[in-house]
C-alpha cells in the first residue's frame, strides 16, 4: 500500500515554497506594516494608565449594550486581570482580536454577499468554507511564518483564516433568507440590485451577519491564544509560558484572563446583534 | 379607452417549456402535458383586456392561475409566449432597464401577505417606491403622507409594520402603491388575508378611492362576492384558462359553462340583482302641468292601478292616490297640488336588492328608480322585487323556464 504514496504533502509543500520565493516580498513588506500598526494600537492603548482605560472600556461596554450589569462585569474583569498582573498581554490580545475581526469582517461580508447574490461563487466558496472550518488549526500556523516571520502577523493571518468561514456563511445565509415576498416586492417597485441589496437584504440579514461577526470574534479569540506559539504575544504568550514552565497557577490566572475577555466580547455582540433585529 | 390587452399570454413552468408549449398548442391537455413532460401549465392561452379606469377582478379557485397571470402583467413571472401591450407598449419587449423605469412609472402592486419591509416604519415603507425611483427626499416624504392620509392611516407614520393590525398594514401597502400615483394597481388577493369585517371595509374604502382615483385595477381573487361587488368585469379562470369573461350579472344570469355555473351557484342573489334588473318600465304618469285630479283617476283606472307617479318635464315630482284624486275631483280641484305627495322614495338603478328590502318593508309605496337627472327609468315595489328574486331562483334549479306571472298592482 505504501509503495507508491500521492504527494499530497509534497505537493502543497513545493506550491507554498512557490509562494514564498515568489510572493514572499510582499507579504514580508505587508508583514512589517501590519506589524508597525499593531504596534501602534498596543502603545497607544497602553499610553493611559490601566484604570483609565479600563474605565473606558466599561463605558464603551454599556454604550454597547445599554446593560448596565454588561459594564459592571467588564468593570470588574479588567480590574482583576490588571490586579493578577496580566494588563500588558490582555492589551495585546485584544488588539490581536481587533485587528484580525476587522479583516475578516472586511472580506468575509463582501464574500458573503457574493455568495448570495451569485450561484457559482456560491458553489465555488462552500466547499472552501468546509475545509478551512474542518482543517485543524494549528495547520494554518505552519506556513503562516514562512510568509510573514514569526510574531503577530503570521498570528492574524492564521487567525483571519481560521475565523473568516463563519461572516461569510452567515451573510450568505441572511440574504439567502430575505423572504420571497419581500424581495418580490422590491423587483415589483422597480428596484435595481443595488437598490435591492442596500435597501432590503442587507438590513433584513443584519441580525444574521452580527450573529456571524460574533462568531468570528469567539474564534479570533480562540486562535489568538493558539497563534501564540509562532510568536504572537499577549494571553495566549502567557499560557505557552506557563505551559513551558510547569506553572498551572500562572497558566489558569491567564486563562481566566482570556475567558473574562470572551465574556465581555460576546454579550457586548449579542447586545449589539439583537439591537439589529428591531 | 383600452388600457391593458392581454394576447395568448401562455406560461410554462418547468424545464422543456417549449416542448410542453408545442404540446399545448397541438392541443394536449394540462395533465398529459405533466404526465409527459413534467411541466405545469400555468397560464394557458388566456387574451383579455382591460379598460382605462375599470376595476377588473381575476377570479378562480387556487391553482387556477390567476397569480401567475397577474405576476406575467409586471413580469415578475416571465411568460413563455403571448404579448402583454400595456397603452401601447408590449411590456415583453422591455429591456431590464426599460422594464423596471415601467414598473416605476406605471405598475403598483398590493400583496396578500402586504411583504411590508419590516425594518422600515410606516412612512419609510410607503416612501419605499418614490426612494427607488430617486425622488426628492422632501417631496417623497409629502406624496407619501399624503397616501397615508388617503387610506386613513394618518398620525401612524412613525410606528414600524408589525405594530399595526392586518388591516392597517394592507392600508398601509396600498398606500405604498397609491404614492406612486401609478396608473394600474395590481391586486393580489390584496384583502384575502383579511378577516370578513375588516376586509368589507377595505372594499369600500377601495371602491370610494376608485371613485377619486379612476386608476385601472387588476384584481385577483377566489371570492366570488368579493368580485361581484369591486368587478366593473369578471374575468373567470379555470386550469390556467381563461372559461369567461364579463360583468357580475352575465356571468351569474349566464354563465359560459357548468364550471361557471358550479362556482356562482353560492352567490347571494340578492346582492347581485339589482334596482335596475327588477323594476318595470312606467307607461303611465301624470303630467304635473296639465293634468288635474280628474285625469290623473282616468289615467290609474285605465291602467288598473291605485297609485300613480307625477312628473314635471322629466323629472319625477311626487305620487298621487286614487282616493286622495278621488277626494280633489269632488272638491273641485284643478290641479294636483293639494294631493301631491311630494315625499316619495327614490333609488338609483346600481342598488342592490338587499337595500331595497328595508325600504320596501317600511312602506307599501312604490319606490322609483330614477337617472343622475331625476328621469324615472322604473318603479319597485314588493311584488316586483320578490317575483325577480323568485325567477332568478328558478333559473338556477331548472335552466330558465318561464317565471311564474307575478302579481300586478301598478303600471
Amino acid at each position: 500500500m505504501n509503495a507508491y504514496k500521492i504527494p499530497i504533502g509534497d505537493a502543497i509543500e513545493a506550491l507554498i515554497d512557490f509562494f514564498v520565493t515568489n510572493f514572499s516580498f510582499a507579504t514580508k513588506a505587508f508583514s512589517g506594516l501590519t506589524e508597525n500598526g499593531i504596534d501602534l494600537l498596543v502603545n497607544l492603548m497602553m499610553l493611559p494608565p490601566p484604570p483609565v482605560l479600563i474605565a473606558i472600556f466599561a463605558g464603551l461596554a454599556w454604550l454597547l449594550s445599554r446593560q448596565r450589569s454588561i459594564a459592571l462585569f467588564a468593570l470588574a474583569g479588567l480590574v482583576l486581570i490588571w490586579n493578577m498582573g496580566l494588563w500588558a498581554p490582555t492589551v495585546s490580545t485584544i488588539a490581536l482580536v481587533l485587528i484580525a475581526t476587522l479583516f475578516a469582517v472586511c472580506t468575509g461580508v463582501p464574500l458573503g454577499i457574493l455568495a448570495a447574490l451569485n450561484e457559482t461563487a456560491h458553489r465555488i466558496i462552500t466547499p472552501i468554507l468546509d475545509f478551512m472550518q474542518t482543517m485543524p488549526a494549528f495547520v494554518y500556523l505552519i506556513p503562516a511564518i514562512p510568509f510573514f516571520g514569526l510574531g503577530p502577523v503570521a498570528a492574524i493571518f492564521s487567525t483571519v483564516i481560521f475565523s473568516m468561514p463563519p461572516v461569510i456563511r452567515l451573510t450568505d445565509l441572511g440574504i439567502r433568507q430575505t423572504p420571497k415576498e419581500l424581495v418580490e416586492a422590491a423587483d415589483a417597485f422597480g428596484c435595481n440590485r443595488r437598490q435591492k441589496l442596500f435597501k432590503l437584504q442587507l438590513p433584513i440579514a443584519m441580525p444574521t451577519i452580527m450573529a456571524g461577526i460574533n462568531q468570528t470574534i469567539m474564534l479570533a479569540l480562540s486562535m489568538v491564544v493558539i497563534a501564540a506559539m509562532i510568536g504572537a504575544k499577549g494571553l495566549g504568550g502567557e499560557v505557552w509560558k506557563a505551559i513551558q514552565r510547569l506553572q498551572p497557577g500562572r497558566g489558569f490566572e491567564a486563562g481566566i484572563g482570556i475567558v473574562i475577555v470572551a465574556i465581555i466580547l460576546d454579550r457586548i455582540m449579542q447586545k449589539v446583534g439583537n439591537k439589529a433585529k428591531t | 379607452m383600452e388600457k391593458i390587452r392581454v394576447e395568448n399570454l401562455t406560461k410554462i413552468f418547468g424545464h422543456q417549456p417549449k416542448a410542453a408549449l408545442r404540446m399545448l398548442k397541438e392541443g394536449a391537455g394540462k395533465d398529459k402535458i405533466f404526465a409527459k413532460t413534467r411541466n405545469t401549465v400555468a397560464v394557458n392561452n388566456a387574451s383579455f383586456s382591460v379598460n382605462e379606469g375599470e376595476i377588473i377582478v381575476i377570479m378562480g379557485l387556487s391553482g387556477s392561475g390567476k397569480s401567475t397571470l397577474v405576476r406575467c402583467l409586471n413580469r415578475l413571472i416571465e411568460p413563455t409566449s403571448g404579448n402583454i401591450i400595456i397603452d401601447g407598449v408590449n411590456v415583453l419587449d422591455l429591456d431590464e432597464n426599460a422594464l423596471r423605469h415601467f414598473r416605476q412609472q406605471h405598475l403598483g402592486m398590493v400583496f396578500q401577505n402586504f411583504a411590508l419591509f419590516p425594518h422600515r416604519t410606516v412612512c419609510e415603507n410607503v416612501e419605499f417606491g418614490l426612494e427607488v425611483r430617486n425622488t426628492d427626499p422632501a417631496e417623497r416624504h409629502g406624496r407619501a403622507l399624503k397616501a397615508l392620509e388617503q387610506v386613513g392611516l394618518k398620525g401612524q407614520e412613525d410606528q414600524m409594520p408589525a405594530q399595526l393590525s392586518g388591516g392597517m398594514q394592507q392600508r398601509v401597502g396600498l398606500a405604498r402603491a397609491l404614492a406612486l400615483d401609478p396608473d394600474i394597481m395590481l391586486m393580489d388577493e390584496a384583502f384575502s388575508a383579511l378577516d370578513p369585517l375588516i376586509r368589507r371595509d377595505m372594499q369600500d374604502e377601495l371602491l370610494t378611492l376608485q371613485d377619486e382615483m379612476q386608476k385601472t385595477i387588476v384584481f385577483i381573487s377566489h371570492d366570488l362576492d368579493e368580485a361581484i361587488k369591486l368587478g366593473d368585469r369578471i374575468v373567470l379562470m379555470k386550469d390556467g384558462a381563461i372559461v369567461q369573461v364579463g360583468t357580475a350579472e352575465e356571468i351569474l344570469t349566464n354563465p359560459a359553462d357548468d364550471y361557471v355555473a358550479r362556482f356562482v351557484e353560492d352567490v347571494d342573489m340578492t346582492k347581485v340583482i339589482n334596482a335596475e334588473s327588477v323594476m318595470k318600465k312606467v307607461e303611465i304618469m301624470a303630467y304635473y302641468k296639465t293634468d288635474g285630479p280628474k285625469a290623473a283617476l282616468r289615467k290609474m283606472q285605465k291602467a288598473g292601478i291605485t297609485k300613480i307617479f307625477v312628473r314635471k318635464g322629466q323629472r319625477v315630482v311626487g305620487l298621487v292616490t286614487a282616493d286622495n284624486a278621488v277626494r280633489a275631483a269632488k272638491r273641485g280641484d284643478k290641479t294636483l297640488d293639494s294631493i301631491i305627495d311630494s315625499n316619495i322614495r327614490t333609488v338609483s338603478s346600481d342598488t342592490s336588492a338587499i337595500e331595497l328590502f328595508p325600504l320596501l318593508a317600511e312602506s307599501n309605496d312604490p319606490v322609483a328608480v330614477i337617472d343622475e337627472n331625476e328621469r324615472m327609468q322604473g318603479i319597485v315595489n314588493r311584488a316586483t322585487l320578490l317575483g325577480a328574486i323568485a325567477d332568478t331562483l328558478q333559473i338556477e334549479e331548472n335552466g330558465g323556464q318561464d317565471a311564474p306571472p307575478t302579481e300586478e298592482i301598478y303600471a
